[in-house]
């Protein structure tokens, strides 16, 4: 097995950053990354993208051309398209790249695996034609697709209104956006103003979206409290209620993007089983990382949003760290070199993140949208109900684990990856204990499909 | 349902066949294939091993395994994570992925 000095997963902004940050130091890292083009999501096929007119994803998506052109480095070892289905405490990392699988070794690995849209589990969330605000992104930058018939946009969040926007840009008809944030969070949120504009930047765009938004005359329906997606066999219409009102209002659609945040994708860190904690602020798992963003795993460490949401820009800035980090752990800086180096990166850092408080609270989502009731999918694959889960919670499951083998809720293709969060929290409700002490899903590998034919090639060659 | 924006928002170019079960297909060349079903009308890439639900690609970055299909033969493969080629032979997954190919 050949041992690299450092490899990074994820070509997002931190791991793009954290692969340049190191080879200023000499060292030569092997990235791999998923995706058959380096961006993660918020740069999705930058360099590709049929959608020309600059004006309609806008200039943070297109800021992201400097990162990529660093990792193009020919020093750099970049893998695209090269699945992560294995990764052990002792640094092996298990590869699958057309067909081929191998195990190499690191002595450094920084995890930039990013984050995942929160799981918004409405009934009817299920039906084909019910997708995530974050998918038709990806469909708009890497295939100019956008939906055919007018499409319903539902939930809350930063990126809800980004994409309403980048889609009023190009001309898509947006039937309405159901916005669920709580009449009240807008005060609630005004306390952590000062914080927010420290990112005054960041503060001004959000103002902007929602402008641009009103004055394209967009129906934006506030104070949503229920919501469902109905039709047979696929969706056919969107219904909710407003705050204040027991009166269902239909639309019909073919098309509803649900958002709802996002949040750290643990997938890899739970399964090497790093310490993790619950956020109460952002509402999710994050590992514990010390100052240079290690995890409690000697030579594991965490940049970006896998660590705990902070945005594309803070991303960037904590792959730099990562980055001194790995050259700091690998005896190319010395610790007083690499401390002061880090300094203006985490003063940056530290203004960047300030508006994330206001973010946070403002758009926290509320119990109904988090616990699904007793009739709705927790777990896509397997599907089992919110009320198959607190049933087993009143039989003495204390946690995931628990339900896990009673339902099989954890146990179909995804992995946990969809149901994890949502589990952790109905049993931690129903129960009345914390989510820290519920726990989450014991992973193991593979984290992605392989053959054993695949496998056993891999092994014969190790 | 997606169709694709047209010029001069966006281009077009390069075109690749493929086919879906009974279906010929014509796609961008760079498309996944989820993108490349979603914006050919095709709604639906599999059916549950539980109830036999209809699903369809959900959250296209290779978390749901909701857009698993079978790629020239080969099951369980995500459908918003395989880049289309000419030729490709995609077929719907129905309910569990058979264990022999």
């Amino acid at each position: 097995m050949i041992t690299h000095d450092l490899v990074i997963l994820g070509t997002g902004p931190a791991g793009m950053a954290a692969a340049t940050t190191a080879l200023e130091y000499g060292i030569t890292p092997v990235v791999i990354d998923e995706q058959p083009a380096a961006g993660g999501q918020i740069y999705r096929a930058l360099e590709s993208t049929p959608v020309r007119d600059r004006r309609i994803l806008g200039e943070d998506y297109w800021s992201g051309e400097s990162l990529i052109k660093g990792l193009k480095d020919p020093q750099i070892d970049y893998r695209p398209a090269t699945t992560v289905w294995q990764l052990t405490r002792q640094r092996e990392i298990g590869l699958l790249h057309d067909d081929k699988a191998e195990m190499i070794c690191a002595r450094h690995i920084i995890l930039a695996t990013g984050a995942m849209e929160r799981p918004m589990p409405i009934p009817g969330w299920t039906l084909p034609g019910v997708m995530t605000a974050g998918s038709g992104q990806i469909l708009l930058k890497s295939a100019g697709a956008v939906p055919q018939a007018p499409v319903v946009l539902a939930g809350c969040g930063p990126l809800l209104l980004l994409l309403a926007t980048q889609y009023l840009r190009a001309g898509v008809e947006i039937a309405a956006i159901l916005d669920t944030t709580p009449r009240n969070r807008y005060r609630a949120a005004l306390k952590h103003t000062p914080g927010a504009l420290r990112n005054a930047s960041t503060l001004l765009k959000g103002v902007g979206l929602l402008r641009e938004l009103r004055r394209a005359g967009v129906r934006h329906i506030k104070g949503v409290s229920a919501l469902r997606a109905e039709g047979s066999g696929q969706l056919e219409r969107v219904l909710w209620k407003q705050q204040g009102d027991d009166n269902w209002q239909t639309l019909e659609t073919p098309t509803l993007l649900l958002h709802q945040g996002v949040i750290p994708n643990t997938q890899i860190t739970r399964a090497v089983d790093c310490h993790h904690e619950w956020d109460e602020q952002q509402l999710s798992w994050r590992p514990r990382l010390d100052e240079w963003l290690s995890t409690d795993i000697p030579g594991i460490a965490v940049a970006g949003d896998g660590g705990g949401i902070v945005g594309a820009k803070a991303a960037a800035m904590q792959g730099q760290l990562a980055g001194l980090g790995a050259a700091l752990a690998l005896d190319k800086l010395t610790l007083a070199n690499s401390t002061e180096r880090a300094q203006p990166i985490r003063k940056a850092l530290a203004r960047d993140t300030a508006i994330r408080p206001f973010l946070d609270v403002l758009y926290r989502p509320a119990k109904q949208w988090r616990l699904p009731d007793d009739d709705t999918l927790a777990c896509r694959c397997e599907e089992v109900t919110g009320g198959e889960i607190r049933r087993m919670a009143e039989m003495g499951c204390r946690g995931p684990n628990q339900t896990k083998s009673f339902t099989r809720c954890g146990m179909g293709p995804c992995q946990g990856r969809m149901c994890g969060i949502t589990v952790s929290e109905l049993l931690a409700d129903a129960n009345q204990q914390s989510v820290e002490e519920t726990g989450y899903y014991r992973l193991r590998p593979p984290f992605k499909p392989i053959t054993l034919g695949q496998l056993a090639k891999a092994a014969e060659e190790g | 349902m997606f169709k694709r924006l047209s010029p001069p928002e966006a281009t077009n170019e390069a075109v690749v066949t493929f086919h879906f079960d009974e279906q010929t297909v014509t796609a961008r060349l760079g498309d996944t294939v989820a993108a490349a079903l979603l914006t050919s009308g095709i709604s639906i890439c599999r059916s549950t091993p539980v109830s036999n639900a209809p699903r369809a690609p959900y959250c296209m970055m290779g978390v749901c395994f909701e857009c698993l299909v079978e790629v020239d033969g080969n099951p369980n493969v995500q459908a918003c994570q395989v880049e289309v080629r000419d030729g490709m032979h995609v077929h719907t997954q129905q309910g569990a992925r058979r264990l022999t190919s």
